[in-house]
């Protein structure tokens, strides 16, 4: 167990900057406490008593990627089952009991986790406590068809409003499927299909919950204004009895893949312009290149100047917008560029401009200026997110889980820090030269303006 | 940190949580004390796991300590101090916007203030943006309808470097021509892309069907026709018309020291020049006389996109509070009587809302949803059902929970410095005293059954709503006009936004 820490943040930042040149400003470290509960419940704290509210953060280390074939979606309908009630709690009163103590709460769902959390008036912590506990340890005894079915409509009402009813909604759904092999965790997105909604049964819910509803496969952070004394006493009063899942969940394999060659694909949609999307199978979270490929995506499209935008949107203005980034989870990642042509331009020519762009990167390599643009920003980004309890213990949170520690904002940061010019010189050259998935999504009845290839 | 792979969420984002926050600050100090859900005796002895846990009082909101000061010039000087970070947000808020377009030249404000970033009489475009990334700030400008604002978040270690900078931006923009026209088509071409979604468009359609002529009822952004027709001249002229101290006020937030902000204001700003500057026009608002539906076509739509409701009420209304506490019950929190029909009971919908856009003049009151296609005609019942039933008298409970939603709620609004600069920029907007918050929680606390009840009945008006419903026509039409609701007006979606360019 670590030893509590009073030192204030602001103390700790005079220290740091005191005498020191504006950029040898750093990331503060988040101080913390961790248990664990005999059940296998980590729990983490985190005081700031800076304001008078209260987090209670709940990851349960599942999400799609544990999904089994058929049932696309699942963790996420189950997700929203978590709200409708527990042994304790009549159906509807979770939202009432915390909107009658002035908080708000929500739930998300990722490929790798599935979080939930409560924020709060800091008087309130223990009824979130107590609310968590109870649907945590007893779910199930009151878990209905009727509250399936509801939910069921509801989460396909979201598929609707979030990607079929959005232009270039889908995109993403296609490229992974065609990116990730069918045994893959990432193969489709959280969200899941309209056809393994419908065919979500109860025994589904009550078999996923007895395998990954338990406190050996979650972890719960307390950040903001509370007591810690008073917080240890209440997490060990309500979830202290609540028992471990003897069998160890099974995490899904990761294949080990390449794409062979070039995939060309073309979506129609509802859209005006057509918008052209090239994805390369990167690295998982926190590997060595992870950081790296970050970088390259701002040189690529961080801002005014980087060489996507500043050569196809501001000089030529062929473009209407362009996006790069490195989207990677604990299993596995990709580099994504995106570009909107502007109307009258085609999608094959952002394409041979993109590869021109990263060939003269893969080629020359990037400038000091550039790295020092992209580790600033950065730089600042990191102190942001510790401005709020709610991304504070999000972060320790993720920490927690993906790097096997909470105690990882400074190493995170650090890993910018060490990124050099070669570095993403040699990932744009051996990433990036890759072959890769590169979907068109085009207006109805224009597919001609598919990116295929027969150009570059 | 990387990007995280996407997640899906429970509730939107975007719909409950930006309807609220539209409705201003919802801000606890010295709060009543609240009972727990239910309360439960608590022996020493034995702790019933079965019954939610008793609560102590409710913590008291500590706000930031507020200095007020002004130049010569009339600059007006607001610092509120945070030293939680070494971060500082600066805010110069100018006291006009869209409101003050010329006819002909609606999205002028905002083209105005998207140009102040292109170039200054020192620095390109490209220059700005290099300096800002450099420095790891945020320098953005933006405009609504009675303000225009640039907005500077940035590390204090860099704010020597960053004001400059930000001065920079709002005294000297030199509107180059050449961005000015990639703006232009940057902007033209979003505008192009709006047909594409259907929420963009009924947002579009319903502020037209509302406000008419009234300023209200045009685009904020433009049209295609408005934004092609404005000018460089015209540019300078609304920049130099309003962007005078006399018309604007300097928001400091964060780790600072308010006579250290006065005097690098002075060094600033001190020698900016005052200007007189023209009222913005009160202009008549229409007054419709019964229900009208207006049907945009957008076919295979899978959802169809709500927007039912009329003209609200200004934000310096007498009725703030009361207006606050009804919309929370009727469509302003996830427990609402709106979310909790059309998407708890009856699933039709990812999250059903309702807000008041509060503004220098009555704005509109809207409710909105997306409903998927099938279920357009019964949404429409439970959505009136629901605008008839607030008319009545609230239950005692309903009202309590609402009104400590909002006492209690969130003094997380006032936690980092861009949730504190957010909650005062609107309160210095519209001349509303700045310790607002001191009295906020006794006001709620006042706002009784009758109020609600007459709040109710005085901004919502089942009988003369205007609803706009964008989606598949051919699917949805029949079951709407079966319901009879009002006049039914069918469009395309090149009446609202019009034509689309030809390629």
């Amino acid at each position: 167990m670590i030893a509590r820490h009073f030192v204030s943040l602001c103390a700790l930042i005079a220290l740091l900057m005191s005498g020191s040149a504006a950029h040898a400003q750093s990331v503060p470290k988040l101080q913390f406490e961790k248990l664990t509960l005999p059940n296998g419940l980590q729990v983490i704290l985190h005081e700031d008593h800076s304001t008078p509210i209260v987090v209670a953060n709940t990851w349960y280390h599942v999400g799609s990627g544990d999904e089994k074939p058929g049932r696309t979606g699942f963790a996420h309908l189950f997700e929203h089952l978590m709200f409708l009630g527990s042994q304790n709690v009549p159906q509807g009163q979770f939202d009432q009991w915390l909107e009658a103590v002035g908080a708000d709460n929500n739930g998300t769902t990722s490929v790798d986790r599935t979080a939930y959390y409560e924020q709060l008036p800091s008087n309130a912590l223990p009824l979130a406590l107590w609310l968590d506990a109870d649907r945590m340890g007893n779910l199930l005894p009151v878990m209905t068809q009727a509250k399936l079915d509801l939910q069921r409509d509801v989460v396909k009402n979201e598929r609707r409003q979030r990607y079929d009813n959005v232009p270039y909604g889908r995109a993403n759904e296609t490229i992974w499927a065609a990116l990730f092999p069918a045994t893959h965790p990432y193969h489709w997105p959280p969200i899941g299909s309209m056809a393994d909604l419908t065919a979500a049964s109860l025994e589904d819910v009550k078999e996923f919950f007895r395998t990954y509803y338990a406190p050996n496969n979650a972890t719960l952070v307390i950040a903001g204004d509370f007591d810690r004394d008073s917080a240890v006493t209440w997490v060990t009063r309500y979830f202290g009895g609540i028992p471990r899942n003897p069998q160890a969940p099974v995490r899904p394999t990761v294949p080990a893949f390449s794409i062979p060659r070039d995939t060309f694909l073309v979506q129609e949609d509802k859209v005006t312009l057509p918008r052209l999307y090239q994805t390369w199978h990167s690295v998982k979270l926190f590997h060595r290149d992870d950081a790296v490929l970050d970088v390259l995506a701002d040189v690529l499209a961080g801002d005014k100047n980087s060489r996507l935008y500043k050569r196809l949107v501001f000089d030529m203005q062929v473009a209407q917008d362009v996006n790069a980034y490195q989207s990677s989870g604990r299993m596995d990642g990709y580099f994504q560029i995106i570009v909107t042509p502007k109307p009258g331009q085609t999608p094959t020519r952002m394409s041979e401009l993109v590869g021109e762009e990263i060939g003269k990167i893969a080629r020359d390599g990037v400038t000091a200026r550039e790295l020092a643009r992209s580790l600033n920003s950065r730089r600042a980004s990191f102190l942001d997110q510790l401005a709020s309890v709610l991304n504070k213990a999000d972060r320790l949170a993720a920490y927690a889980y993906n790097a096997g520690t909470p105690d990882y904002v400074q190493e995170d940061f650090a890993r910018y820090e060490r990124v050099t010019a070669a570095d993403v010189q040699r990932v744009a050259a051996s990433y990036l030269g890759r072959p890769k998935v590169v979907l068109t999504v085009v207006p109805e009845g224009k597919r001609q303006l598919m990116v295929s290839g027969g150009g570059k | 940190m990387s990007r995280s792979l996407p997640s899906v969420a429970r509730i939107a984002a975007a719909g409950l949580a930006t309807m609220v926050a539209c409705s201003g600050p919802r801000v606890v100090t010295t709060p009543p004390p609240v009972p727990a859900p239910a309360v439960t005796p608590s022996p020493a002895t034995r702790i019933d796991l079965t019954k939610p846990p008793t609560l102590g009082p409710p913590p008291s909101l500590r706000p930031p300590q507020i200095s007020t000061r002004e130049l010569p010039n009339g600059l007006r000087i607001v610092v509120l101090e945070q030293h939680e970070l070494p971060l500082v947000d600066v805010m110069l808020q100018v006291r006009s916007g869209g409101e003050t377009d010329p006819a002909g030249k609606v999205g002028m404000a905002d083209l105005v203030a998207a140009m102040l970033t292109e170039g200054t009489a020192n620095r390109t475009a490209l220059q700005i943006a290099d300096q800002a990334a450099f420095l790891g700030i945020q320098l953005n400008a933006s405009s609504s309808w009675e303000r225009s604002t640039i907005a500077l978040h940035a590390p204090t270690a860099q704010l020597d470097s960053a004001l400059a900078l930000f001065s920079d931006v709002a005294l000297r923009p030199a509107f180059p021509a050449a961005d000015l026209e990639r703006v232009r088509k940057v902007r033209l071409t979003a505008l192009q892309q709006l047909r594409d979604r259907a929420p963009a468009i009924a947002d579009r359609a319903f502020a037209s069907a509302v406000f008419g002529d009234h300023p209200y009822g045009r685009p904020l952004a433009g049209t295609e026709g408005s934004v092609a027709s404005i000018t460089r001249e015209d540019v300078q002229r609304f920049y130099t018309t309003y962007y005078r101290p006399n018309n604007a006020t300097l928001l400091v937030v964060g780790d600072v020291r308010p006579d250290d902000v006065e005097r690098r204001a002075r060094e600033l700003f001190g020698a900016w020049a005052r200007g007189t500057v023209p009222m913005a026009p009160n202009a008549a608002q229409p007054r419709p006389k019964g229900t009208r539906v207006v049907i945009v076509d957008k076919p295979g739509a899978e959802q169809t996109s709500f927007r039912l409701g009329g003209i609200g009420a200004p934000r310096t209304t007498s009725d703030y509070f009361p207006l606050q506490v009804m919309n929370t019950i009727l469509g302003g929190s996830y427990t609402s009587r709106l979310n909790a029909n059309l998407r708890e009971t009856k699933g039709y919908t990812y999250g059903a809302s309702s807000g008041f856009g509060l503004r220098r003049s009555a704005g509109p009151f809207i409710a909105s949803a997306e409903i998927v296609t099938a279920k357009t005609d019964s949404a429409l019942i439970e959505f009136l059902k629901e605008l008839r039933a607030i008319r009545d008298t609230v239950p005692a409970d309903e009202l309590a929970k609402a009104k400590r939603y909002l006492q209690l709620g969130l003094p997380s609004s006032l936690e980092t410095t861009q949730g504190i600069a957010q909650e005062f920029l609107p309160l210095i907007a519209y001349g509303i005293p700045l310790d607002f918050h001191a009295s906020a929680v006794q006001r709620y606390g006042a706002v009784t059954q009758a109020d609600v009840q007459r709040v109710a009945r005085q901004y919502v008006d089942p009988d003369r709503l205007t609803i706009v419903l964008v989606g598949d026509r051919k699917v949805i039409e029949p079951g709407i006009r079966a319901l009879n609701p009002g006049e039914i007006i069918t469009r395309d979606i090149r009446d609202v936004l019009g034509a689309p360019p030809t390629p």
